[in-house]
């Protein structure tokens, strides 16, 4: 006799839509001797595909850790983060590796960049690195996209802060990662400069389909956002 | 009133000693009745698991006694205990855990006939069927993705023709999606058998699938109750 299944198959038309980013009652415990200092303590929270959220809170709220659990450079001590729901703590050290060089960019406050190499060689090593092929084509067009076509064969130690962060955002943009998230990325900026890198990673989003997490003490990036989380003491407040 | 299928009286679990001493769980007093849908919710840390394991014998409570069916379980010798878990209590775990280098059949019939109990019940091929997975019985656990590896798990479970099913995050490795999906299968695999269900999860969603939940917080319920 035939048995009938009692599991409901997912309908192979409809899309499974899994944010981009989610934090599972997540706890992040740093020990240094008998001294234990809880970074993170039971952070839900999540982003949807598509979205631009910033991540504000005072310092030692956890926004550092946060980011470093996102980019799976840490592990939380419990709890679960997913990226576009995959959960992070079930990939093996190759596999992080993979995630860290093809899903997300990570844009820091400064210093993203080789400061020794060409912006147009700067953006090519980053597509090589993620194993990418024509990357010389690619790295021409992520440079126009952004503005940054007569930059290309300037070292980068020869541009301003604002056009480097913006180098970086385009290189995010060749390699197509779908997460971005950034670290203060206007922190040393002036106000004229950090529009330019507001706009960059707005593009990042609009034509490139990017999700974006801006961690920011930044009134102005976070009034531009979709959406603002507020950490306080470990947690989404 | 018939008994319940399980009982813990006063239950308390400690680890380490001296300064090292954890209180993972502080005179827990609760009863499963036959064919009931509990959930153990609590944030990480508040003991959910260690009363799982205690109810499934995998762990002795330092103090306090577990009954099964009236039996105290916690009395009875190491082999006695595993048998009793054999036969009438069920694992899933967050990750499937089943034996990488045994078939989705092969790790069925070895549940099956590890539990040496003579209920009926169905074999393993219809058991790969209910859960969808009929043309998986000879793929090994590395061939099957995670929501089908839980798929096997579940019915492995089953294979034990268990009375009381335990389920630690059984979605926790999952997707959101293929999670209900998980779920929804372990609610209809329930009402066919109708073996009692215990759920451990900090997924609020999770926990209202069920008829009735208790929270834990350090080791101490602090609240039990129903849903409608």
């Amino acid at each position: 006799m035939e048995v009938a299944s009692l599991y409901r198959e997912p309908d192979a038309t409809a899309e499974r839509v899994a944010p981009a980013l989610e934090m599972l009652d997540v706890f992040r415990i740093f020990s240094s001797g008998p001294v234990e200092t809880v970074a993170l303590r039971g952070l839900s929270m999540e982003v949807a595909e598509g979205e631009i959220v910033t991540v504000m809170g005072p310092s030692g709220s956890g926004k550092s850790t946060f980011l470093h659990l996102a980019a799976g450079l840490d592990v939380p001590s419990a709890g679960e983060v997913r990226s576009f729901g995959q959960p992070l703590g079930r990939l093996d050290e190759d596999d992080l590796a993979r995630y860290r060089s093809h899903r997300i960019a990570i844009i820091f406050q400064s210093s993203n960049l080789w400061p020794v190499l060409t912006a147009q060689e700067n953006v090519e090593t980053s597509l090589r690195l993620a194993g990418a092929d024509d990357v010389r084509r690619r790295a021409v067009a992520a440079l126009a996209a952004f503005g940054l076509s007569d930059r290309g064969r300037h070292r980068v130690s020869a541009l301003s802060g604002g056009e480097q962060q913006r180098v970086a955002i385009a290189a995010a943009a060749a390699r197509e990662a779908p997460l971005v998230l950034a670290d203060e990325p206007t922190g040393e900026l002036d106000a004229g400069n950090e529009q330019k890198v507001l706009d960059a990673l707005r593009r990042l989003r609009d034509d490139h389909g990017a999700t974006v997490v801006i961690v920011t003490h930044s009134p102005r990036l976070a009034s531009a956002a979709d959406r603002v989380i507020e950490l306080r003491d470990g947690r989404a407040a | 009133m018939s008994a319940p299928l399980l009982r813990c009286h006063g239950v308390s679990v400690e680890y380490g000693h001296g300064d090292a001493r954890v209180v993972a769980l502080r005179e827990v007093e609760m009863t499963i009745e036959p064919g009931e849908r509990l959930a153990l919710v609590g944030r990480s840390g508040s003991g959910k698991t260690t009363l799982l394991h205690v109810i499934g014998g995998l762990v002795s409570p330092t103090d306090g006694i577990v009954e099964w069916k009236g039996e105290p379980l916690s009395t009875l010798d190491v082999a006695a205990r595993g048998r009793a878990r054999a036969a009438g209590i069920g694992f899933v775990f967050q990750g499937s855990n089943l034996f990488p280098h045994l078939s989705a059949f092969e790790n069925l019939a070895f549940a099956a006939r590890a539990s040496r109990n003579d209920r009926p019940g169905p074999g393993p091929s219809d058991l790969l069927a209910l859960v969808g997975l009929a043309g998986k019985a000879d793929s090994l656990p590395g061939e099957l993705s995670g929501g089908e590896g839980q798929r096997v798990a579940i019915a492995r479970a089953l294979a034990q023709r268990p009375e009381l099913l335990l389920c630690d995050e059984p979605t926790g490795h999952l997707d959101s999606d293929t999670g209900e999906r998980v779920l929804d299968l372990i609610d209809s695999l329930q009402s066919q058998f109708g073996f009692s269900l215990v759920t451990a999860t900090h997924d609020p969603d999770v926990a209202a699938r069920s008829t009735r939940e208790v929270e834990l917080e350090d080791g101490s319920i602090v609240r039990e109750g129903t849903f409608a």
